[in-house]
């Protein structure tokens, strides 16, 4: 039996920086970016925050840094509060989300900030990719020759075979993609691209060619929860989280049970959805993780968007676009926003709250959006996190 | 992949070398990579070393373009999951085989070959790999 009472949580403010290479800004320039952002929109002063956690996946590979929970709360003059990284592969943003929820929910603390931050382009595009492999299982994997996308290509070339998915369709979901974030001014990559373009681009690791896969981006993000019978104070457009659930699976794709399913996504998605009291049918739009095409498809099915192996006809469709039946990744996704790792998990929270506000830029606004379901993945589906958020 | 201390070679070598992984006596699941607890028996389980025979099929496989520098000398190569005639499956490159001519389904077999040589070191890393099963007896007699 539980001894506390879960308490109601509410996200007062969001903010993100725009995401891609920010030559003039480091770690914490970008840290400090979304934090003063997200702070003046709260209307509240730092002195008010009483717990920092920062999703941050390899500062010490990309920047030489380590210790970021302290150095983020020193940047934005939040020292002597606790503050904490966690870190979950490409999922560190959506476990902090999860963990800064927890403290409010628990009554332990009742204003909370929640980072992401991550600073790729100082290094060469080499060692960020040895970074970002830390990811896969080392030994097995990485050992003998897998790369990430190429994790990725097995789960697509499998469902390939299995389900009828041909390559056309992958492309499409890049270039839906690329259109979201053609109308996001905090996008990374602001073209849209044609069919062909994302069809015949090169190779990586066949069948995923260079538009299939997203890019190294900085950025940061933060938002501010606090709890729901006092969120009001701060805004008048409370954005409620209805339940956030975390789960883990194997490192290695190759003890996976079904490498066409993220299990760690359907077990989150089912914990969050259960305690949300929502179905499926009352979500107006969904942020998912796909770091590669054949993810998004992947993660519509094991979210319960669709059954397995039927999700690809929804991208085919041209149901995913705004506007249709179930609008994904409005902001561009990892594909065309970006993916700063670290902060990817909180930037997909900010992009709902904004969107259940009504607040993003014209032509990518879902209508009267209620409710909305951000989706983080770390690695190749190890730890998965899902956040349903309402208007309140 | 970044700088491996010879030691981290050295302590999976035997693995590698002659496709070990694990068996559990109790339940008689097979267990790739090697593991030190079975998920069905937990407690009652009594895991034990054994060795795979090396014969399985190509159950997905990707061609690989872009790649560490460690193996980007093998560029495009053929990186696939084989499925071990006894369950587990495993993470491999696949040599003596065209790029265009590798199939899901597909019989394999293992081969002992190298895997990659770390920069300015010296230290070379040997393992398995898979090559299309040899079955041209078959069809000659
Ligand atoms: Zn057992």
């Amino acid at each position: 039996m539980k001894l506390y009472k879960k308490r109601d949580v509410a996200i007062i403010s969001a903010a993100a920086t725009k995401c891609g290479e920010h030559w003039d800004k480091g770690l914490k320039d970008l840290a400090w970016e979304a934090g003063v952002k997200a702070v003046e929109e709260a209307g509240i002063s730092g002195k008010d925050i009483e717990y920092l956690v920062v999703g941050n996946m390899s500062g010490g590979m990309f920047v030489g840094q380590e210790h970021i929970g302290a150095l983020v709360a020193d940047f934005l003059g939040l020292n002597p509060i606790p503050s904490l990284r966690v870190e979950g592969a490409c999922a560190s943003g959506g476990i902090a989300f999860f963990q800064g929820y927890m403290a409010v929910a628990s009554g332990l603390y009742d204003i909370v900030a929640v980072g992401g931050v991550e600073k790729m382009t100082d290094v060469e595009q080499e060692h960020a990719t040895t970074a970002l492999s830390g990811a896969m299982d080392f030994e097995w994997e990485a050992y003998f020759g897998a790369t990430f996308p190429g994790i990725y290509a097995l789960m697509a070339r499998r469902y390939m075979h299995e389900y009828g998915l041909k390559k056309e369709t992958l492309a499409k979901v890049a270039v839906k993609n690329h259109y979201h974030g053609s109308m996001n001014f905090l996008a990374h990559f602001r073209n849209r691209i044609s069919l062909d373009e994302a069809l015949y681009a090169p190779m990586v690791a066949d069948p995923l060619g260079k538009y299939d896969c997203c890019p190294i981006s900085d950025g940061a993000a933060l938002v501010i929860l606090a709890p729901l019978e006092i969120a009001r104070k701060y805004t008048d457009t409370p954005i409620i989280v209805k339940s956030s659930a975390m789960a883990s699976d194997t490192l290695s794709l190759l003890k996976r049970r079904d490498i066409c399913t993220l299990d760690a996504t359907v077990h989150a998605a089912e914990k969050a959805f259960r305690l949300a009291h929502i179905e499926r049918s009352q979500v107006n739009l969904i942020e998912v993780h796909d770091c590669f095409t054949i993810a998004e498809i992947l993660a519509i099915e094991d979210l319960g968007f669709a059954k397995k192996g039927e999700g690809w006809k929804m991208c085919d469709e041209g149901q995913t676009y705004v506007g249709g039946n179930l609008p994904v990744n409005t902001d561009g996704g990892l594909k065309a926003s970006g993916h700063p790792v670290g902060a990817t998990g909180v930037k997909q929270i900010v992009e709902i709250v904004k969107q259940l506000r009504g607040e993003v830029e014209r032509g990518r606004q879902v209508n009267n959006a209620e409710v909305g379901l951000a989706h983080n993945v770390g690695g190749s589906g190890a730890t998965a996190v899902v956040t349903i958020l309402a208007r309140g | 992949m970044s700088h491996i201390a010879p030691p981290a070679h050295w302590r999976r070598a035997k693995e590698r070398y002659r496709l070990l992984g694990s068996k559990c006596e109790n339940c008689g699941s097979t267990f790739f990579p090697p593991t030190k607890v079975c998920p069905k028996c937990r407690r009652k389980g009594k895991i034990a070393q054994t060795e795979f025979s090396g014969k399985g099929k190509i159950y997905s496989y990707t061609i690989i373009h872009s790649a560490p520098k460690m193996f980007e000398k093998y560029t495009p190569y053929i990186l696939a999951l084989v499925e071990l005639e006894e369950g587990p499956k495993v993470m491999s490159q696949i040599v003596d085989c065209k790029p265009e001519e590798v199939k899901i389904g597909m019989d394999v077999e293992a081969c002992f070959r190298k895997l990659f040589e770390q920069d300015g070191e010296g230290v070379i890393s040997y393992g398995f790999k898979f090559r299309p099963a040899d079955n041209s007896w078959k069809t000659s007699y």
